[in-house]
């Protein structure tokens, strides 16, 4: 496909790779953010190229990863109610809460569907008028233009019987916490492309400077994440700290202004909590006043209410990249993908999961 | 998530700048797409393409510019092994 298989050429790859070892002259840690950019330097095997100094950490970047278990059991009972159906994309159905997960929820009965888009769940509910449709609003910034546009649609059209539960999430200021955190060890970072065709990268601006790190705004194919790490590993050698666009075939620095205003008149921006981190000011949208209507958690009256967090699970300490997915007792043993026993290993996107099916065998053994 | 692809617009439906859609062709595959968010976007245009929405138009110009960055970088003799 166009504009895909180009960016997968070997040689092109091998050229940025050779170019990052003549460029390396000492260790440097590098976090790409996305988990859509995990999942391909796992599976194109693009840490292999890298020589030794070149350390990726990966970021918290999965928005399955980070939803709170609150959410998912808020989801599980909302799947539960008998007048509900309940949509959501395919990733969400699988991660854990404390009472199960979607697929049990609909295993014992609820009516869960799978949705590509949440203007399907909006059309689900204008052909279901005697049902309530609850759609599960997650994600960064990359799909906030879409939630927005099916509550803005829902009032416009006064569908009175959809709603979402909300649990979106904003990149800067996870960056900002990991940053300002005693135990950071990230010099430089690849910011995510489809975050920023969306929101552009000016926010990342003033990170760069008052931290001092490289930004490097990239794309997804092996030779776009290549030529990030280049550029990233180039600033960090010559001592600068700017942010840089390897992506501008789709981000533009001032992003998607009509999705920005869109976002602006149905979002505010919250507080949020992130699972295995917790709560980050300023660090997700919720529903302004004027859309509370259609705000799930508003109009169902929910038994569920804060968590704690009770697993073995390390997830938190490998979104923030404290840890390598390797480095946790339960890896691969008593937590797979079959059988997760946390978010990072459900998701396509999670660290925990790329690396079970990427590197199974080439883990570092533990005595 | 976040996973978003560039599909090529086969053709355009629909006057309200909310519910303006495109036939988008990803590699064959043909699915509607919503245009509001890419109002300049037009019939042969590369969208790419989030949950149903289109998100930007690749910039075809700035699309080769991966492969002149690395055009240049050879011409400087930046990816020329040192001598030993």
């Amino acid at each position: 496909m166009r504009f895909i298989e180009e960016y997968r050429d070997a040689e092109a790859a091998q050229r940025f790779a050779e170019a990052i070892r003549k460029t390396v002259t000492r260790e440097w840690t590098i976090m790409e953010i996305c988990g859509g950019q995990t999942h391909a330097i796992m599976k194109f095997g693009i840490d292999e190229l890298l020589p030794p100094q070149i350390t990726l950490l990966h970021g918290p970047g999965c928005p399955v990863c980070v939803t709170p278990v609150e959410l998912i059991d808020k989801a599980v009972e909302l799947a539960s109610r008998p007048e509900v159906i309940f949509c959501s994309f395919g990733d969400m159905l699988r991660v854990p809460g404390t009472k199960g997960d979607l697929l049990s929820a609909r295993a014992a009965g609820g009516d869960v569907r799978i949705v590509y888009s949440p203007l399907d769940a909006l059309q689900l509910a204008i052909k279901n008028p005697d049902r309530q449709v609850v759609f599960f609003a997650v994600g960064f910034e990359t799909t906030a233009p879409a939630n927005a546009m099916a509550v803005y649609q829902a009032k416009q059209k006064g569908v009175k019987n959809f709603s979402i539960l909300v649990s979106h999430v904003l990149v800067p200021p996870a960056i900002e916490a990991i940053l300002s955190s005693p135990r950071n060890r990230v010099q430089g970072f690849l910011a995510a492309g489809h975050v920023c065709t969306v929101m552009g990268y000016t926010e990342y601006e003033p990170i760069a400077k008052k931290y001092h790190v490289p930004i490097v705004v990239t794309g997804f194919e092996p030779v776009d994440i290549l030529q990030g790490i280049y550029l990233c590993v180039k600033q960090l050698e010559e001592g600068r700290a700017e942010v840089e666009n390897q992506y501008a075939r789709s981000v533009r620095r001032e992003g998607n202004r009509p999705a920005q205003e869109l976002i602006r008149e149905v979002f505010e921006i919250v507080p949020r909590k992130w699972r295995g981190i917790g709560e980050i000011p300023q660090s997700g949208l919720g529903l302004r006043e004027p859309y509370w209507e259609f705000d799930a958690e508003r109009r169902f009256p929910l038994r569920t209410g804060s968590v704690a967090e009770a697993s073995e699970c390390i997830s938190g300490l490998i979104l923030q990249g404290v840890k390598k997915p390797y480095e946790c007792p339960a890896f691969g043993t008593r937590c797979t993908p079959e059988h997760p026993l946390g978010a990072t290993m459900v998701s396509s996107e999670g660290a925990c999961a790329a690396y079970f099916k990427y590197r199974r065998e080439a883990m570092p053994r533990r005595g | 998530m976040c996973l978003a692809i560039p599909g090529q617009i086969l053709s355009i439906e629909g006057d309200d700048p909310l519910s303006r859609t495109g036939k988008v062709s990803f590699g064959g595959i043909v699915k509607d797409v919503n245009l509001a968010y890419v109002p300049e976007a037009k019939v042969g245009d590369y969208v790419i393409v989030h949950v149903g929405f289109a998100i930007s138009i690749v910039d075809e110009k700035e699309a080769q510019e991966v492969f002149e960055y690395l055009r240049q970088m050879e011409e400087l003799g930046e990816l020329q092994e040192q001598p030993a």
